[in-house]
């Protein structure tokens, strides 16, 4: 099969790329370009693990194409802090233990970014369903949860 | 070794606190990596064909199609990994569990494997590869499996533990018991007496990462294991066992681990992986796919439970039987013997009996999830210990408070408990607000105990002192939920420096010796043992170096903060030496310092735990949700209590998800319907309330500490409390786990047409 050739923006870099018509961003991200931080924890769009944002929208890196990134603007988990300076969120579940395996956590991470990015200051509720793409099988989410709350304080603040 | 393991009762300056664990950072910036996050030079992509049918014998296998193809570079079967097992019947199933050598035993069985250039020619291969099967009648049931019709998983089985061999083989490997007394005169005394039938569903751990490993075999007979495993000493042993590699020419090295929960501690692809790369001369990735995790890893037993509990008007409880069928996949197992021993194991008894029968069916094996055994016991014990106290006109909590366990009792599977938590957790249930507060229409209560063992086994741990006063402790328990944390801060506490001066990694199986498994909640109980025993042993030179720097004996100094001091008045001109200061000289007073333990951790205090939960039921739909969830659990001492809440909650949302929604759905032609995440549903956020947590520290006498192990009672109790509370909500004893809509509908309909 005949390469793709993409050009794309991963965490602010321009970024080029041959990839298979068929192959899935997040095959791109972890095989090709070395970016493990996203994790196949399903391959179906059930888990989140592998959870970017592109285009200021969150979705499954397993569900898109990597030759879908043409033109785009990616953001990972390897992109959330600002060289040595973690992001409020990152710091959160860090003081939280909002992670037991941490499998989990570089897409909680992504989503809650989005999720605080379209609702600042989100209800128990709604930090709930807002993150109910995202599996975890170890916290039973509680922490994960006041980690958000929190995280959201903090940014508020800021 | 001189160590000594009592408790001591010291005060602590570290343990206890809350610290960001030491492996914090690499993972919320996604630089940990975990078993699919690695790769090596010249890597192949491996994968494996499996079987479309739940029993079937292998009659040919054609691998010369897939062979051909551009890009492949290996393709094995059976033959090649032949059987090196020398009459070891539990290594054999493993090794024929990891590709099926005669017959296919259930749908996802391995049969062959192929290792290409690329994932995509990997496929491709399998699709080329032409096996004839002949197809045979198979058995999924638990029930169905055990009567002496059903069709034959292994024709060389006769039931084990029965007073004569039985002329017949069955799927029934093995009966045990446990108990004392006698149950006939126990239930002849009992003025009430409740008597069960239960079941339930087979579950999976759920971890989010599925098992990945990169195998790398070197023409030398040396070989790499980059593996996601809770044990990576055990792994190693069973590889090179299967392999014919020598075990110290294999180094393998655990990955960070995406959860595990038991499911962790048996190989199931990797000898694959390693016969792959063998044949191919190059390094082999095989990552399964989340369909392969759940029809090819090992799940629960499903169960069929009978209880029969009998008592006084006064509440005393006079005789307790119980006989359990587990099922093990299609190979012998010790689940219902587990279940068997843990069943009224909260209880004091006069007369207990309990049975376990272990039953083969076409299921995939059976492997450990948190706990074994014990929750579907403790499910349907812990419903007629409610049903029964309901009979008695008692309250729940009361009749078991007058019924439980203490210290001194012998428990229902044999020993003698010493100072234990089921009393206290108990009384601080019946005091806690939540049993109190008001409940709406349609909700319901519930609440119900739990019992694990806890393990300690062997252990080794090294702990080397840097010359600039920094501490490395290397522990060979895989860190599954934050115990480098609580270890470092174990090390900072015995050598009395600050957490942050000490680092935990967990060493490869060629930097240390031996160690068990991290399973039956064993890792930081045992390693905060072998490192307390390290952290003893380096100040043993410690004090050496500083009597020798002052020129004096050493049982003239002490250690004490952090700090080597000179003992007694004649030395009041000595100011103490740091634990920075001796380092820094030890280059000068005899060389590095480091203290080393190899110890069998005995004594890991038995643990108890009673929840409380409210849910609340639609009627119209049969859909229960969980309003709001209460953890009470005895952690002997909780070294970083942040971790030991984080293992209550997780245990208990593990819990919920089984008793409502997870199942393992088999069509009637032995294929798993539901392997994926989409229609096997586990807990999402929206769907759980915040779990609290309460941490009684009722110390093991048997840890210098007070430790107990944490990981695995948190998931015993869920199960019977949210049954207990469905049935006080909608008033029919459910008895079918999990209470999924159409199962509490139908518990509905049946007790309106009576
Ligand atoms: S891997 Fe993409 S959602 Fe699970
Ligand atoms: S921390 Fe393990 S899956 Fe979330």
């Amino acid at each position: 099969m005949a390469g793709v050739a993409v050009s794309t923006t991963i965490n602010g870099d321009a970024v080029e790329y041959l990839c298979q018509p068929d192959e899935t961003l997040l095959e791109v991200l972890r095989d090709r370009l070395g970016l493990t931080g996203a994790k196949e924890g399903c391959g179906t769009g059930d888990c989140g693990a592998c959870s970017v944002i592109v285009d200021g929208r969150l979705v499954c890196s397993c569900l898109v194409l990597g030759a879908e990134a043409e033109g785009r603007e990616v953001e990972t988990i390897e992109g959330m802090a600002h060289g040595d300076q973690l992001h409020p969120l990152q710091q959160k579940f860090l003081e939280h233990a909002a992670l037991q395996c941490g499998i989990c956590t570089p897409g909680f991470l992504i989503a809650a970014k989005d999720l605080l990015a379209k609702n600042p200051s989100p209800t128990e509720e709604e930090i709930r369903f807002g993150l109910a793409g995202n599996l975890c099988r170890c916290t039973g989410y509680d922490k994960i949860v006041r980690a958000v709350q929190d995280a959201a304080n903090v940014m508020k603040g800021a | 070794m001189n160590f000594d393991p009592r408790f001591s009762g010291r005060k602590f300056a570290s343990v206890g606190t809350r610290p960001i664990r030491p492996d914090g950072i690499d993972k919320v910036t996604g630089r940990a990596r975990y078993g699919a996050d690695f790769n090596m030079a010249g890597q192949l992509v491996g994968r494996i064909l499996r079987s479309p049918h739940a029993h079937a014998v292998i009659k040919k296998i054609d691998t010369s199609k897939a062979e051909k193809l551009a890009g492949v570079k290996a393709v094995i079967t059976a033959k090649d990994l032949p059987d090196l097992t020398d009459g070891d019947a539990a290594m054999y199933d493993i090794l024929d569990n990891s590709m099926a050598r005669k017959k296919a035993l259930y749908d996802g069985h391995a049969v062959a494997a192929v290792a290409a250039i690329d994932a995509r020619t990997a496929r491709e291969a399998l699709k080329l590869i032409e096996v004839d099967y002949e197809v045979l009648p198979h058995v999924t049931d638990v029930d169905e499996a055990a009567q002496h019709h059903a069709p034959l998983i292994n024709d060389q089985v006769f039931t084990e533990g029965l007073e004569e061999k039985p002329a017949k083989p069955s799927n029934i490997t093995k009966r045990t018991q446990f108990g004392h007394g006698d149950v006939h005169a126990g239930f002849a005394q009992a003025d009430f007496i409740v008597e069960r039938s239960f079941k339930t569903e087979q579950t999976h751990q759920g971890y989010i990462e599925p098992h990945a490993c990169v195998a790398s075999v070197n023409p030398d007979g040396t070989a790499d294991l980059w593996v996601c495993t809770q044990g990576h000493f055990v792994y190693r042993q069973h590889c090179a066992q299967l392999l014919g590699l020598e075990a110290s020419k294999l180094r393998v090295t655990s990955s960070e681990i995406g959860g595990g929960f038991g499911g962790k501690t048996h190989v199931w692809a990797e000898p694959v992986a390693l016969a792959l790369s063998r044949k191919a001369g190059r390094p082999v990735k095989l990552v399964m796919t989340r369909d392969e995790v759940f029809r090819a890893s090992g799940p629960t037993s499903a169960t069929s439970i009978d209880v029969k509990i009998g008592a006084k008007k006064d509440g005393t409880i006079t005789a307790a039987e119980a006989t359990l069928r587990y099922s093990c996949g299609p190979y012998a197992g010790s689940w219902a013997e587990i279940g068997a021993m843990t069943a009224f194991a909260c209880y004091k008894l006069e007369n207990v009996k309990t049975v376990g029968y272990e039953v083969l069916v076409n299921r995939p094996k059976t492997a450990a999830y948190r706990a074994p055994s014990a929750p579907m016991a403790a499910f349907a014990v812990e419903s007629v210990v409610d049903e029964l106290a309901k009979e008695l006109g008692m309250d729940a909590v009361d009749f078991r408070i007058k019924n439980a366990a203490q210290e001194g009792t012998r428990s229902s599977y044999g020993p003698v408990y010493g100072p234990i938590g089921i009393g206290p957790t108990l009384e601080a249930v019946k005091n806690h607000p939540h049993m109190k507060a008001p409940l709406k229409a349609n909700q319901g209560r519930g609440m119900a105990c739990g019992f694990w063992f806890n393990f300690g086994g062997q252990t080794c741990t090294d702990l080397n002192i840097g010359m600039d006063g920094t501490v490395s402790l290397a522990v060979g328990t895989v860190d599954v939920g934050g115990s480098r944390a609580s270890l470092s801060l174990v090390a900072a506490e015995e050598l009395g420096i600050d957490y942050s001066q000490v680092k935990a990694v967990v060493a490869d199986t060629s930097s240390l010796g031996y160690n068990d498994m991290t399973d039956g909640s064993r890792g930081t109980f045992s390693s905060s043992m072998a490192t307390i025993s390290a952290a003893r042993n380096a100040i043993k030179i410690l004090r050496e170096r500083a009597a020798q720097t002052w020129d004096i004996p050493v049982e003239d100094v002490v250690w004490e903060k952090g700090h080597a001091i000179a003992k007694g008045e004649k030395y009041g001109n000595l100011s103490p030496l740091s634990l920075k200061d001796i380092a820094a000289a030890s280059g000068k007073t005899g060389g590095p310092i480091a203290g080393h333990s190899e110890l069998v951790a005995d004594g890991a205090g038995v643990s108890f735990a009673t929840h409380i939960c409210d849910v609340e039921v639609d009627p119209e739909t049969g859909s229960t949700r969980v309003i709001r969830y209460t953890v009470v659990q005895d952690a002997g001492k909780a070294v970083h209590p942040t971790y030991v809440e984080g293992q209550y909650q997780g245990g208990a949302a593990q819990g919920i998800g089984w008793a409502l929604n997870e199942e393992y759905i088999y069509g009637k032609d032995g294929r798993l319907q539901n392997p994926g995440f989409l229609d096997y549903r586990i807990p999402v956020c929206s769907d759980l309330p915040m779990i609290d947590t309460q941490i009684l520290e009722i110390p093991n006498p048997n840890h210098p500490y007070g430790v107990r192990g944490v990981g695995e009672t948190s998931i015993v109790p869920p199960l019977a409390a949210i049954a207990n509370a469905v049935s006080n909500a909608v008033g029919v004893r459910m008895t079918h786990i999990p209470m999924s809509p159409p199962r509490i509908l139908a518990a509905l309909e049946a007790e309106r047409e009576g």
